[in-house]
């Protein structure tokens, strides 16, 4: 038996009162639960504190919350574990607090507190489900029998399938809590689970849709705080550049947030140049130094980019001669690799470890991810045919 | 030490002063540079969510590059180059048939990526490396009084488990443990692992100063002197947008923002037009008292 002490974020809106920090102290074996821990004290000292929960074994997904500053499942977080999560170390000295076992308990972020550590998730979470059309649009005609999918399709699929809806992600998502639109990284993990199901008839449709909405899928940060918050392993921001993948390569969707312009702009930049040319990226990503879309965002920038010509950040020469050009054999490489068919991945979910045979969850050929639309085959991969074909 | 080492590109383009300032620390900390000069970019995670091959095929290269030197590892000073890199060898290095490939790709220009490369920022380089005991006793001038605020941003504390941060390696906490090795203080305020926004500046510019600002107004309210950053695009945002930045947040700003190498440099005796100050759009020699501060330090 260890004891911990926890300190419970409470709040109930009707009140009129604000938040305040409860603080109980428990005596249990080290490796129960944040849950069972806060079950235990609503049985012995105050049954008031709101938590949702249910079957307790990480499966129900109701029981989100953030315990010392990290979002996650209270009913698969063993005490030690939670105590020792650091929001910051002393920089003097590292194992600080280290002995200490404090757990702090709070509602997610990022939605509204109904009452202590209970949030609204029908207001933001579940909306956002709703918004990218979370069932499958069966292809006509549908068949007699079953549908024959390929084994990499759907062991691809399954990452975003394992989402338990317990809202972790959305809980830290850094674009969400600036732009509350943001559709996020759960309903766009969900949303990756139909565009990359071959049965599902309108996978176009549905990234014109992603990729037109500003806060759709251009509007992710890469901060891979979803990554980290998940519970289950669904790395939700794998899946949203998944997504920007199949639009911007295999679709050619160009949105009117740049997303596809600016993604095909760095290709272009870099083949040429072999190093970043900022400038020339800037107004590409617009659609060049001359397009009607470029010319007030470059106007916009003025002030900026005189303020860097007077500190001496760049020369009008840097600016308009990039010092560096790309070696041929990079440019031939992109040329090679561009041109092929079929894309060449490694889907790590799928293939596993070779380190950690155990981990794998796919079978041969290993971990290749569905290839782009086509039915031509490169030699080097070794990606399967069906897969591709199925949205030609 | 000998290291290979990556600058990536915008050390070499908008924030000149950060390669700049690496040259001019790493003869002091007995690094020896070895410039991957043949090397391309990382691909900053877009040319991965372009075309994965094509992304680990030009990082295999800088990396079968940096293994072709005499370095005794390859050294990096910018986290979106550690991150988009730490991808790309999580999957060359998860699966032969998969490297084979990509290292086919190569062969016309007689490269190989060998498995187990080490890649390390600055950051870690200075902490596991040469070690904070040996980086005090290189300190000429304490940052006595200077109020510095971390600024991680993203690709170098998430994901956890493929940037090797665990228990014996607490990387997220070496930027709070170098400034206090230099004789700073740190500073604790909300934005400390928070994104910049830059990703997203061309596509949804608001949001994207929305969060620059916000951080920046964070660090103010903690009464921080200035911000650290291991990351140039970081500063791309931080610095050069932040007219921009307080423009969107609706507040005076003036944060000055240094670079990792920038801020070693101050403590090592280097002088802030050395170390490329200048070139801010903040200037930190305009905004820190450094009479009281960091001179101080160097007379007592």
């Amino acid at each position: 038996m260890s004891q911990f002490t926890l300190r419970i974020r409470r709040y109930d809106p009707r009140s009129g009162d604000g938040a305040y920090w409860d603080e109980h102290r428990v005596d249990m074996p080290e490796t129960q639960s944040v849950l069972d821990a806060i079950l235990k004290i609503k049985d012995d000292a105050d049954g008031s504190i709101g938590i949702r929960c249910s079957c307790q074994q990480a499966i129900c997904g109701s029981c989100g919350v953030r315990i010392n500053g990290k979002p996650g499942l209270a009913c698969n977080t063993h005490l030690d574990e939670a105590a020792q999560r650091r929001h910051v170390t002393s920089p003097s000295d590292p194992e600080e607090g280290r002995g200490e076992s404090v757990i702090d308990v709070e509602p997610m972020g990022n939605m509204p507190v109904i009452r202590d550590l209970i949030v609204d998730m029908d207001g933001v979470h579940w909306k956002k489900i709703q918004r990218v059309t979370p069932w499958l649009i069966n292809k006509e005609p549908v068949p007699e029998r079953e549908y024959i999918v390929p084994h990499e399709n759907m062991v691809d699929v399954t990452q975003s399938m394992a989402c338990i809806q317990c809202g972790a992600c959305v809980s830290d998502c850094l674009s969400m809590e600036i732009d509350p639109l943001f559709i996020g990284p759960a309903a766009l993990a969900k949303a990756y689970r139909f565009v990359g199901d071959p049965r599902d008839a309108q996978p176009r449709e549905r990234l014109t849709d992603l990729s037109e909405d500003q806060h759709g899928i251009y509007d992710c940060t890469h901060c891979f705080n979803c990554i980290e918050a998940c519970p289950k392993g669904v790395d939700p921001m794998s899946q949203i550049m998944r997504l920007r993948r199949i639009a911007g390569s295999d679709y050619d969707i160009e949105d009117r947030n740049n997303g596809y312009r600016h993604e095909h702009a760095f290709v272009k930049n870099i083949r040429k140049n072999g190093l970043l040319h900022e400038s020339d990226l800037l107004a590409d990503s617009y659609g060049g130094k001359f397009h009607p879309r470029a010319v007030p965002e470059l106007i916009g920038s003025l002030p900026v980019g005189v303020t860097a010509f007077t500190r001496g950040k760049m020369t009008p020469k840097t600016a308009l001669l990039h010092p560096h050009k790309a070696p041929k054999e990079v440019k031939q490489m992109f040329d090679k690799i561009e041109g092929r068919q079929r894309r060449n991945e490694l889907n790590l979910y799928v293939s596993g470890f070779e380190d950690a045979p155990d981990e794998g969850a796919g079978k041969e050929p290993a971990g290749r991810e569905p290839g782009r639309p086509g039915t031509a085959q490169d030699g080097s991969s070794t990606a399967d045919a069906a897969a591709g074909s199925e949205r030609a | 030490m000998k290291v290979a080492y990556w600058p990536g590109c915008v050390s070499r383009g908008f924030t000149p002063e950060l390669h700049g300032s690496m040259a001019k620390v790493a003869p002091l900390l007995e690094i020896e540079l070895i410039e991957l000069d043949r090397a391309a970019c990382c691909g900053a995670g877009v040319i991965a969510e372009h075309n994965q091959e094509l992304a680990d095929t030009l990082n295999a290269r800088t990396f079968a590059l940096a293994q072709q030197t005499d370095g005794e590892l390859m050294m990096n000073i910018c986290s979106t180059c550690q991150g988009a890199q730490s991808e790309c060898q999580q999957r060359l290095d998860a699966n032969t048939e998969y490297r084979d490939e990509i290292n086919a790709n190569l062969s016309d220009e007689g490269l190989r990526y060998e498995k187990g490369l080490t890649n390390k920022n600055f950051l870690w380089l200075l902490v596991e490396e040469i070690g904070l005991d040996a980086l005090k006793q290189k300190v000429k001038r304490p940052l006595s009084n200077l109020r510095v605020g971390p600024f991680y941003g993203c690709y170098i504390v998430r994901p956890t488990t493929r940037l090797g941060i665990d228990e014996a390696h607490p990387r997220d906490q070496y930027l709070h443990w170098v400034i206090e090795a230099l004789g700073g203080t740190v500073i604790d305020y909300a934005g400390v692992y928070k994104c910049c926004g830059f990703p997203i500046i061309t596509m949804n510019k608001e949001a994207s100063l929305a969060q620059t600002g916000r951080h920046l107004g964070d660090a103010l309210d903690a009464q921080a002197d200035c911000l650290v950053v291991p990351c140039p695009l970081c500063h791309l945002n931080l610095d050069l947008q932040q007219p921009g930045a307080a423009k969107v947040v609706g507040r005076e700003l003036g944060m000055p923002v240094l670079h990792l190498p920038q801020l070693v440099g101050l403590a090592l005796g280097l002088s802030p037009k050395d170390l490329g100050m200048s070139k801010h759009i903040v200037r930190p020699t305009s905004v820190i008292d450094w009479s009281s501060s960091v001179v101080a330090g160097a007379a007592a």
